[in-house]
């Protein structure tokens, strides 16, 4: 089973800290890989903050290739990381040649256009580059979007910190949020695109936990959106559904527990809300979560959520200090990097609950 | 010695043959007054007997008359197998076999076509009983209890609307319905099909509505029931118990003068109106009861003479799916104020999909279920060469229309019931689950229904006489003195207690598999043991 977590700080912290935060949890995860988003960034990426920020892992071609795509498509590039890897032999990590990390400046002619238009734009770029780099497997592009920056690879969590020296360099890159995960989806192939978080336009998501309507989900979510692709992890479906009743419905946030986790109907019957929820379990069937499920999602605006499934089935629980909120799978992940925060305000997410986390620390549990 | 006609018709020809033991036999004649279709008869015969009538054995050869139960040598009476008489004897004395050498089938056709009831004689291949419930939950998640959790087996009839079609407006945290969306009942997976008052008989159809009333009001299950094509008795269609019902439209359009009329009187809704074009036992051809059926209250009810009532194989004046969309679906949305979920239902088919395809793109999004009714479907009367050799099997023409449905991402728009064969091996509860995963998104019961109540017919040609008006076990009968032989409570009872099975059963199918609510389409459930079943329903194989 994967273990996810998430930090939510109002001070950026170094990944280091999500490190600290997953590897206690090592007995319940393979070590077969490492994944993160970060979300709402300093250090490197400080002053670029408007820009779109790409994020990919390729072969020295792919890079050409990309370059070229991008230049012939008009994006000027701005800032750049490149890690300063640690080439140990004897470290566990299956390493792409080159990792990119830049951010860009919109093409001209896009100066001019709707921020909808750009964020079409910048989903459309990210597809092209992805088909592009999946011809002789040159590579992985996991996001490409204002602000964040995605991180994955196949390999022992520890010794991909280490080969990105994650452990020793705590300025150049940080974070407010940081949505992480451990262990690849290893009840399938391990491949990058099947780990979690998966990233599509401002929404983040890992999931743990087994989708049994993985099937009856993709099958709807593939005509629903040209950016729904790929399913190659069950749990990806969790984050289309979530762009899709939160960025393309435009409902509240609290509708996508109700799609998720749908109240059986005798109940649903007795609310005065009853006909609202009704039509949407009839719309949005195929979307249900009906496995044993915990969520963790980051929104465009960085509120963090979770929830699970309706008989809760797999766990999550939430940490809070001053300083920081952590959610995590086990609360020895917690106890490692808040171990003076009050254990009796710890949050078990409940099967009907909603916790959502905005910008100030603000810890919101909604009850379906 | 005889001379030997070799052409004249023998016992031997019929399709089952009387076994008699007149060792066993009291000559009490309760098996020639209880068989209905006056195939048995008492005769004299005479034996050579060996005798001794003294205190001293001295035995004498005598020639002896007695009386004795023989089979008609005749087509018109000829046996149906339906084991009424061994049912009535005392003394285990008489019973019927089938016959493996008979010659009923070229012979009966001399005097014109077959006509009979029942079902598909031909074509016992089940795919169902080919595809198992394979994914189970192992460790990657865990199974449920089917006693401990709680499950939602409840599925939709009628219109759903695309999401982003939908009239909502976000208020704060809340949506709000800022306009109206078609009616959708949510009711149970199992709905009992559609067999008329007429071909039923009416205590047989009341059983079945006072068992699916009894499933509502004390079971808490929201089973349903279609009227069939023949109208309904005005009471009901005044009571709240309307309710639980679908009223069927058929091409002959029985009842129906009746029902307009009511409508005024009437203290609820129906639950649907199933607009029938075809079934699957006999696709193509319309409604059929024969005139010894059309008994007055039969009359009464459908408003006709006393004639054989055979309805057009096509609702006339149709000539379009769009056109019945635009006449039918819509005349009869609007009579019922638009409250009423309006569906379909067609005999499965090569064109299944066609119609399918046209009905999830009409614009008016009228259309609230299609129903589609498999070959192995049942019927009350058809040419026996409809019922054996047309239609098409469900299993397929129901995946082909959901995988229709999701290419064009307008999965569960129209929701799909389906029947034609479910429950064909008394396991209608494996067959709907299969049906499901499937895409169906329920299924609906009538054979299964009326061997409840009794009835003794089955796929290898027992009985099958529903047609007659000679049902031995009062089903499917307008015989005042037949009727009498079916136990309305007995029979209403087996029904629930079945379907009190079937929903336990069905919860012991999705706890292995770890869902509490329908896994409508969850395809990945299922695997088959034949390569090209699999591969024709895009399923795993398995050997």
């Amino acid at each position: 089973m994967c273990r996810i977590g998430a930090i939510k700080s109002q001070t950026p912290l170094p990944p280091k800290k999500a490190l600290e935060l997953m590897l206690p949890q090592q007995e319940g995860h393979d070590n077969s890989g490492f994944a993160m988003v970060m979300q709402d960034l300093d250090g490197v990426f400080a002053h670029s903050k408007q820009m779109p920020l790409l994020s990919m892992a390729c072969t020295v071609k792919g890079i050409q290739l990309v370059n070229d795509y991008m230049e012939q498509h008009g994006f000027v590039q701005l800032a750049q990381w490149v890690p300063e890897v640690s080439k140990n032999p004897n470290l566990s990590i299956h390493a792409m040649p080159r990792y990119v990390f830049r951010t860009y400046d919109y093409p001209e002619i896009y100066q001019y256009r709707s921020q909808k238009a750009r964020e079409d734009l910048l989903l459309d770029t990210r597809l092209a580059l992805r088909e592009l780099l999946s011809i002789n497997d040159n590579g992985y592009v996991y996001s490409f979007w204002p602000d964040v920056l995605t991180l994955k690879e196949i390999g022992d969590p520890a010794d991909i910190a280490t080969y990105f020296r994650l452990w020793e360099d705590q300025s150049r890159l940080l974070a407010k949020n940081i949505v992480v995960q451990c262990r690849q989806n290893t009840n399938y192939a391990i491949v990058r695109y099947a780990a979690h978080p998966f990233f599509l336009q401002g929404y983040t998501l890992c999931a743990n936990g087994e989708n049994t309507f993985f099937t009856k989900n993709m099958e709807l979510q593939k005509s629903l959106h040209r950016g729904y692709i790929g399913f190659e992890s069950d749990s990806q479906t969790f984050l289309y559904s979530l762009h899709y009743v939160h960025r393309e419905l435009k409902w509240p946030i609290n509708y996508f527990k109700h799609v998720l986790t749908p109240l059986p109907l005798e109940e649903a019957k007795k609310r005065p809300d009853g006909q609202v929820l009704t039509i949407i379990r009839e719309s949005l069937a195929n979307l249900e979560l009906n496995g044993p499920n915990t969520i963790i999602a980051m929104l465009p605006d960085g509120t963090m959520l979770s929830l699970c499934d309706a008989k809760k089935l797999r766990p999550v629980v939430i940490g809070r200090t001053k300083e920081w909120v952590a959610i995590s799978s086990e609360v020895c992940g917690l106890n490692a990097i808040m171990p003076e925060r009050d254990l009796s305000q710890d949050i078990y997410t409940a099967e009907r609950e909603l916790v959502t986390i905005n910008n100030d620390l603000e810890v919101k549990i909604w009850k379906q | 010695m005889e001379t030997i006609t070799t052409q004249d018709l023998t016992v031997s020809d019929q399709d089952f043959i009387i076994r008699y033991h007149p060792e066993l036999c009291t000559l009490c004649g309760s098996c020639v007054a209880t068989c209905t279709f006056n195939a048995i008869e008492v005769a004299p015969q005479a034996h050579n007997i060996t005798v001794s009538e003294t205190n001293e054995p001295k035995p004498t050869r005598k020639r002896k008359t007695q009386p004795i139960i023989r089979q008609k040598n005749d087509l018109a009476h000829s046996c149906s197998g339906c084991g009424m008489c061994a049912k009535v004897c005392p003394n285990h004395a008489i019973h019927p076999v089938k016959n493996p050498h008979s010659r009923q089938q070229l012979l009966a056709r001399l005097t014109g076509p077959i006509k009979r009831g029942g079902r598909n004689n031909l074509n016992p291949s089940r795919t169902l009983d080919k595809i198992l419930i394979g994914r189970i939950s192992q460790m990657t998640d865990p199974a449920l209890d089917s006693e401990r959790h709680t499950f939602d087996l409840r599925s939709p009839l009628g219109r759903v609307l695309k999401a982003d079609d939908l009239p909502l407006t976000a208020e704060g945290a809340d949506l709000k319905l800022t306009g109206q969306t078609p009616p959708v009942r949510w009711i149970y997976p199992l709905l009992f099909a559609d067999m008329s008052i007429g071909a039923l008989s009416t205590r047989a159809w009341e059983a079945i509505a006072l068992a699916c009333a009894y499933l509502n009001e004390e079971c808490g299950l929201p089973v349903r029931m279609s009227s069939g094509e023949g109208g309904m008795p005005l009471k009901l269609l005044q009571s709240d118990q309307l309710k639980y019902m679908l009223i069927q439209i058929g091409s002959g359009h029985f009842g129906w003068n009746r029902i307009i009329k009511a409508l005024p009187t009437m203290r609820t809704d129906p639950c649907a109106i199933i607009i029938k074009i075809g079934q699957g036992a006999k696709p193509g051809d319309g409604g059929l009861l024969p005139e010894n059926k059309v008994a007055p209250h039969i009359q009464a009810i459908r408003g006709v003479p006393k004639t054989t009532l055979h309805s057009p194989p096509n609702h006339q004046g149709l000539y379009s799916i769009e056109e019945s969309v635009q006449k039918m679906h819509l005349s009869l949305n609007a009579a019922f104020g638009f409250r009423v979920p309006v569906g379909i239902k067609c005999a499965a088919s090569a064109t299944s999909v066609a119609v399918y395809n046209n009905l999830l793109r009409d614009p008016y999004r009228i259309c609230g279920g299609f129903f589609l009714d498999g070959i192995q479907g049942g019927t009350g009367a058809a040419n026996e060469i409809s019922l054996n050799h047309t239609g098409h099997p469900i299993v397929s023409k129901l995946r082909d229309c959901y995988q229709t449905s999701v290419n064009q991402g307008r999965q569960g728009h129209i929701p799909l019931w389906v029947g034609g064969g479910v429950g064909l091996s008394g396991q209608a509860a494996a067959d709907c689950f299969k049906l499901i995963c499937l895409g169906a998104n329920g299924v609906f019961i009538g054979k299964i229904l009326i061997q409840l109540l009794g009835c003794v017919g089955d796929e290898q040609g027992r009985c099958n006489q529903c047609n007659s008006g000679k049902c031995p076990a009062g089903i499917c009968t307008q015989d005042p003195r037949l009727m009498l032989r079916l136990d309305i409570d007995r029979g209403a009872e087996a029904i629930v207690n079945y379907v009190l099975s079937f929903d336990s059963e069905l919860k012991k199918l999705l706890a292995p598999i770890g869902n509490s609510s329908l896994p409508v389409g969850r395809s990945d459930a299922l695997i088959s043991t034949d390569a090209a079943i699999a591969q024709k329903l895009g399923l795993a194989f398995a050997c």
